[in-house]
């Protein structure tokens, strides 16, 4: 029962880890609007999404050893391999290519999103209590 | 918890940014200021920028002030055999500083600093929200 409460949860949970990491991600890029040299990343969310919904998404740390650092010391929550570089629509002499404007259009989406994801897990918070409440 | 990151980036920007505002400050003051500590006239200060991971998280990158260095172009000459400070010829150094250039660092500077309070702004209302999560 504890496992299948653990699964009815399972796609908002990972969604809000998700959303999270790629807010800091989107934050870091707007914060480096101004740096030479600094690329643009991003992930790509859906693919991002069932990754880590199969299950893939903790990080491939080899271990031979049992007491070499395990992958829960890495506060990453996306694979080096899952980041990837935005696309530039204007270059600029300094190699920087953040566009701010296009930022904070991804930002201010994956915040709605999040705040969307806060609510269905609301929602599935008030039906589930409603059911053990219930007689 | 990523979102508690944000803080620390958007932090190490509005501090990097603020210390480019305080180069454009000082450079706009001493526009005019003929010598220096060292003899010299003034040369405009350019803060330089680098990407620098903050805490634990390698994905995402803040912002390190990697230095301050002095605009290397030559200092202005100004025609006044009157002054004090003129050489044989009559001329005056002046700083380099470009008034126009400094006028957009601050602008830019601004802008950026704002986005970023923005950004905090945004991260924090999330984390409110996720804090009141499961309250009825």
């Amino acid at each position: 029962m504890l496992a299948r409460i653990d699964d009815y949860f399972r796609v908002q949970e990972t969604a809000l880890k998700l959303r999270s990491a790629r807010q800091e991600l989107l934050a870091a890029n707007i914060a480096n609007a101004d740096t030479p040299g600094y690329k643009a990343r991003d992930v790509d969310f859906s693919s991002a999404f069932s990754a880590a919904l199969a299950g893939k998404s903790s990080q491939p740390l080899t271990t031979s050893n049992s007491r070499h650092l395990q992958s829960g010391s890495s506060s990453d929550v996306f694979p080096a391999s899952a980041l990837l570089y935005r696309g530039e629509t204007q270059s600029s002499i300094d190699g920087n290519t953040v566009n701010v404007d296009k930022e904070m259009v991804e930002f201010s989406d994956n915040a709605l999103r999040y705040q969307a994801e806060l609510t269905f897990m609301q929602k599935r918070i008030e039906t589930l209590s409603a059911a053990i409440k219930s007689n | 918890m990523s979102l508690f990151r944000v803080f620390d980036i958007s932090s190490s920007a509005m501090h990097a940014q603020s210390a480019r505002l305080n180069a454009v400050a000082s450079n706009l003051a001493n526009a005019e200021s003929v010598t220096s500590s060292n003899g010299q006239p003034y040369r405009a200060k350019q803060v330089v920028f680098q990407a620098a991971p903050v805490g634990t998280g390698k994905n995402a990158l803040g912002v390190k002030v990697a230095g301050v260095i002095e605009d290397q172009s030559p200092a202005k000459l100004v025609f006044d055999p009157r002054h004090p400070l003129a050489d044989a010829n009559g001329y005056v150094a002046m700083p380099n500083v470009n008034a126009v250039e400094e006028m957009t660092n601050m602008i830019s500077a601004s802008r950026a600093y704002q986005t970023n309070v923005e950004v905090m702004n945004t991260a924090k209302t999330l984390l409110m929200r996720t804090l009141s999560l499961g309250q009825a």
